[in-house]
């Protein structure tokens, strides 16, 4: 590992993203807005916006890291300036890593946002502390970024990878407890929750919003958040080949 | 002299097709070997065989007596793809500076490059804004940084205008009279005379390994497109 490529591809993961400007604009409004929706359809029932709010604040990053990342690096993939890199003295980790600090670094900012705007705006009401609440932001936007990294490997196109988030995420977003509690869910389905990583994001979020401190459960949520992304990096880094065919 | 490249029995296959068939050749140090072949005749692939991201199913590729593709080789041999690898939505400077940072080269290296390549007026340009041919050069330039001893150039002037292709072969000689070992194909025939060696590939065979003088010298012709025709002919009846 070196830490000046790690850096300076992080870096460079930005100034792309600063160029776009649309796309900068969308992910850090896109949330606040929707959050905005769902406190106005909640409007006279605050209790259970109280509940989903902060939930959603462990989705959308998840979910938005997962699409950013999985099409930035198809791209790298197909336009051939990964070939270019992996012919360089560059170490697959510093790439991988690289673009987790970038979009760590953007999640940040996001969760940031989206939650001073449901704190102070929408009058988002939780028990527990701010910090927890973005670090557990950012550890789901550290996991979209990891799944998002692993799943640019099997698309061939943009298409297919747009694709993924219905075939990847959305299943995870029923299983995650955000509809029906996972505790009340039939025992498959429960089981099939307890395997998928969203749910121990959003089971982490529901932890730590509604207690003051650190609580155990939400130390071991976020014990098995950092399995999944190391899992997933490392994955990751096995479908960065230097040879093809 | 001595192979700054040299490759030993090489075959591969490509989508179950046969794409290099036993290749066999070498290139001198200090050279600018043109590695020139008709599209599809392998060139591509032997040129990925050299900077070490083609899998391959036997014989050995050796550069700067390492095995291609090995660590110690990633500063000292630079790779232009046959489409520019660069960002399209960074700046040239933007580029190049990342792309020096992951090589390791000194600040000052990526003007150096920029003015190279003859960029200049373009640093602060998003490459997406760039024509064809400056694209071209912007992923010329990132495989200059660094000053690596073995370039592998994959069709680097096509497109480009012809007061551009002189400056970028002039530019070429240069560095292989500074030290620099220069592998570039092409599929232009009238590029081969600016060439100090050539390999000359057709359906994944070398048809031909030596300088252009020599090449025309034993195929009794003028130009080097009717050698090649005449090596082809020369071949088929040989097959026969």
């Amino acid at each position: 590992m070196n830490t000046r490529i790690t850096l300076a591809t992080a870096g460079r993961v930005l100034t792309q993203l600063r160029h776009d400007h649309r796309t900068i604009a969308l992910l850090l409004v896109v949330p606040c807005v929707l959050l905005a929706l769902l406190s106005w359809i909640f409007d006279d029932q605050p209790a259970v916006f109280d509940r989903i709010g902060p939930l959603l604040l462990a989705i959308f990053p998840l979910v938005v890291m997962f699409i950013v990342t999985s099409v930035a690096m198809l791209r790298e993939r197909t336009s051939g300036t990964l070939e270019r890199l992996l012919a360089m003295p560059l170490n697959k980790l510093d790439l991988l890593l690289g673009y987790a600090l970038a979009f760590g670094v953007l999640a940040v900012l996001q969760s940031g946002i989206a939650s001073a705007v449901s704190l102070w705006l929408l009058d988002l009401d939780i028990a527990g502390s701010t910090g927890w609440l973005l670090v557990t932001a950012l550890l789901a936007a550290l996991l979209g970024t990891a799944l998002g990294l692993l799943a640019s490997a099997f698309a061939q196109t943009e298409f297919q990878a747009v694709q993924f988030m219905p075939a990847f995420v959305l299943p995870q977003l029923l299983l995650c407890g955000l509809f029906v509690p996972r505790d009340a869910m039939q025992s498959v389905l429960a089981a099939i929750s307890d395997v998928l990583p969203l749910s121990y994001a959003v089971d982490a979020m529901a932890e730590v919003a509604g207690n003051p401190g650190l609580t155990g459960a939400a130390g071991r949520d976020f014990a098995v958040l950092a399995a999944f992304i190391v899992g997933a990096l490392a994955l990751g880094a096995a479908t960065l080949r230097r040879r093809t065919a | 002299m001595p192979a700054a490249i040299d490759i030993d029995g090489l075959t591969v296959h490509r989508g179950g097709n046969l794409v290099l068939d036993a290749v066999s050749c070498q290139v001198a140090a200090g050279s600018v070997t043109g590695l020139l072949g008709p599209s599809g005749s392998g060139k591509s692939t032997l040129i990925r065989s050299v900077v070490g991201v083609q899998r391959i199913i036997s014989g050995t590729v050796t550069v700067l007596g390492q095995p291609a593709g090995s660590k110690p080789l990633r500063s000292r041999v630079g790779y232009v793809t046959q489409a520019p690898s660069v960002y399209a939505d960074l700046s040239v400077r933007e580029n190049l500076r990342y792309f020096a940072a992951v090589v390791g080269a000194a600040a000052g290296e990526v003007d150096r490059v920029i003015s190279a390549v003859g960029l200049t007026d373009k640093t602060g340009a998003l490459v997406a804004r760039l024509s064809g041919g400056q694209r071209t050069r912007v992923s010329l330039a990132a495989a200059l940084l660094g000053t690596p001893q073995v370039l592998v150039l994959d069709e680097p002037t096509v497109g480009l205008d012809p007061v551009l292709r002189r400056d970028l072969w002039e530019m070429f000689h240069g560095l292989a009279n500074a030290g620099t070992t220069l592998l570039v194909s092409s599929h232009v025939m009238d590029e081969a005379d600016r060439c100090t060696a050539l390999l000359l590939l057709r359906e994944g065979r070398v048809l031909a390994a030596d300088s252009p003088a020599a090449i025309r010298r034993r195929t009794g012709t003028d130009d080097l497109e009717s050698a090649f025709l005449a090596l082809i002919d020369a071949e088929q009846v040989g097959s026969r």
